[in-house]
């Protein structure tokens, strides 16, 4: 597969003196979906706007689509779709001008066909004829999207899409983005929340203070950083860890009835073994075993 | 050229325009009106002649001019400072259009608007008094041009203005005063020597002289004076909006 962007040492500086990027490079694979993550101000919204022809980049070279976006920019942006992070969107216009607007700006030609397609997926057919102002704050969001779709982008820009917005309608966009991603469009989106990168990203990225501190398949992510946890539920409660079960990593539950076990999955695995063996021999009765996997909101936060 | 994008921004712009077609249409109708009550029926039956035009049919250029300038730079201005403040920008920027083709739908929507209350108001004015356009090409070719010009410099006041006072000081600060100044209702043959010669350094005076000439065939400056004047403002405010989206000043940090 090719790359679909692809960043080398993006820099970004604003005006004012403030470093919002450094040397960033990142490139991403037609048909993928990466998600960045970050605390506020990491700079991720500089990072989407430089590629989508909004900020101007200090330093670095951006290409959508093998289309450089500073020589070739009608190439490059004619790719993109832009979700922006704050809602924005003109008050008193019709849900459907909007988005025929938004198509046509980008130089596609008319295609109400299309564009009902886009906006039924969104469930917002019925207000097509609605003026903006009328609509709730997630359905705004939606048109957003639709306005974005509009020109049926390759590559499409979800700037925390999740912010502000009800479960139901968090779900509902990463099953669109999952059918995006069946028809081969490449997505970007920022997040600050970790269950959003889990549940749809293939890779994640961590930008902290503009840097890219980490980029990797999010599948690998998980095992290599992730620590499993050993929950061993005992018959009875116990006041203390048994003096001879010291010298493993152990922590009892506040009501002495579960003994936890962290471990590494790199680590060897007789350790178990041998841990169950001494549990046995200190006469402690086991009534179930469970393991479990850290989430990458626990990898998150030991990184920053 | 991408002519769909300009399509869609000039569209979009007018829908606004339509929108509130009834306040477009009647408060120039109105102002007018009012001018054609003051200065017509009030004042200028005072005033004889000047150059041989009646007082009322003389004004009714410099009227037009009046309206249409600030019609043209309030409209420019607005429609590109309120996609600015409210953010709706980002798509216009983001999208694969040059600063010609956004320049284009903007200012092409603004002086559309403009030319239409400049054509009212000289349909109203025929109800006051009797004209007879002696260039009437020239007087659409002056008019259309104004149209243009006016809305190149609104457009780098919206893209300037950082807040509404400043959108709408400017104007009343600047373009107000050169526009009366500039021989609306009067010929700059009537000011003393001295203010005869100020009033050569503003650009209006040429403007209203050149429109005025295509109505009576008579000017202040000679009419090829008014093209080169009008010319080279147009291509004086393209110049700026050109910088503006090299540089990205205002619009791309
Ligand atoms: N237009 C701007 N001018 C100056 N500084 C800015 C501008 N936009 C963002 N910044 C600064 O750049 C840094 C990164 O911001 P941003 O990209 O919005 O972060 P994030 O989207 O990760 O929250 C922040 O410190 C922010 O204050
Ligand atoms: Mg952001």
């Amino acid at each position: 597969m090719t790359d679909m962007l692809s960043i080398t040492g993006l820099s970004k500086r604003y005006n004012d003196g403030q470093v919002a990027l450094e040397n960033v490079s990142l490139d991403v694979k037609e048909g993928e979906i990466l998600a960045l993550l970050g605390p506020n101000g990491a700079g991720k919204t500089t990072l989407i706007s430089a590629v989508c022809g909004l900020v101007v980049p200090s330093e670095g070279h951006i290409k959508v689509g093998g289309f450089d976006t500073k020589s070739n920019y009608r190439s490059a942006r004619s790719l993109i779709g832009l979700v922006p992070q704050e809602i924005s969107l003109e008050p008193f216009e019709k849900v459907i001008n909007t988005v025929r607007f938004s198509r046509g700006l980008f130089g596609k030609n008319p295609n109400d066909n299309y564009l009902e397609i886009v906006l039924r997926q969104l469930s917002l057919w019925d207000k097509k004829n609605s003026k903006i102002m009328q609509l709730s704050g997630g359905m705004k969001r939606r048109v957003l999207i639709a306005k974005a779709l509009a020109h049926e982008p390759r590559v499409l820009f979800l700037d925390e899409p999740s912010a502000g917005v009800d479960v139901e309608l968090r779900r509902e966009m990463w099953k669109l983005v999952s059918e995006l991603k069946s028809q081969g469009v490449t997505i970007i989106l920022t997040t600050h929340y970790i269950e959003e990168a889990e549940a749809i990203a293939d890779r994640v990225g961590v930008i902290s203070k503009g840097k890219l501190i980490l980029l990797e398949e999010k599948k690998a992510l998980i095992k290599r950083m992730g620590q499993k946890k050993l929950e061993i539920s005992l018959h009875s409660p116990i006041a203390a860890i048994p003096a001879q079960l010291q010298h493993f990593q152990l922590f009892l539950s506040d009501d002495g009835m579960s003994i936890n076990y962290m471990y590494d999955t790199k680590g060897s695995t007789n350790e178990i073994t041998k841990l169950l063996n001494e549990i046995s021999n200190a006469d402690l009765q086991i009534s179930d075993l469970q393991t479990s996997q850290s989430s990458l909101e626990e990898i998150f936060v030991s990184l920053i | 050229m991408n002519f769909r994008s300009i399509q869609a921004i000039y569209v979009f712009e007018m829908t606004r325009f339509f929108r509130t077609l009834l306040q477009s249409f009647v408060s120039p109708v109105i102002s007018t009106c009012l001018y054609f009550v003051v200065f017509g029926a009030a004042i200028g039956g005072r005033i004889d002649a000047v150059e041989g035009v009646n007082y009322i049919a003389f004004i009714v250029p410099g009227l037009i001019m009046l309206s249409v300038m600030t019609q043209a730079v309030s409209n420019a201005s607005f429609g590109i400072y309120f996609p600015k403040f409210i953010g709706t920008i980002y798509e216009v920027l983001s999208a694969p259009i040059n600063f010609l083709e956004i320049v284009v739908g903007y200012v092409g929507a603004a002086a559309s608007k403009a030319l239409f209350i400049g054509l009212v108001i000289l349909a109203t004015s025929l109800f006051f008094v009797d004209i007879e356009i002696i260039h009437p090409i020239i007087m659409i070719l002056f008019l259309v041009f104004t149209c243009i010009s006016f809305s190149l410099l609104g457009f780098i006041l919206g893209v300037w203005a950082n807040n509404f006072e400043q959108l709408q000081l400017v104007p009343l600060l600047i373009i107000t005063p050169l526009v009366f100044l500039g021989g609306s209702f009067y010929s700059i043959s009537m000011l003393p020597k001295f203010w005869q010669v100020v009033s050569l350094f503003n650009p209006v005076v040429y403007l209203i002289s050149g429109f005025r000439w295509a109505f009576y065939d008579h000017s202040d400056v000679s009419i090829f004076t008014s093209l080169l004047a009008i010319i080279l403002f147009t291509g004086f405010c393209i110049f700026i909006i050109f910088i503006i989206f090299k540089t990205g000043w205002r619009l791309r940090p």
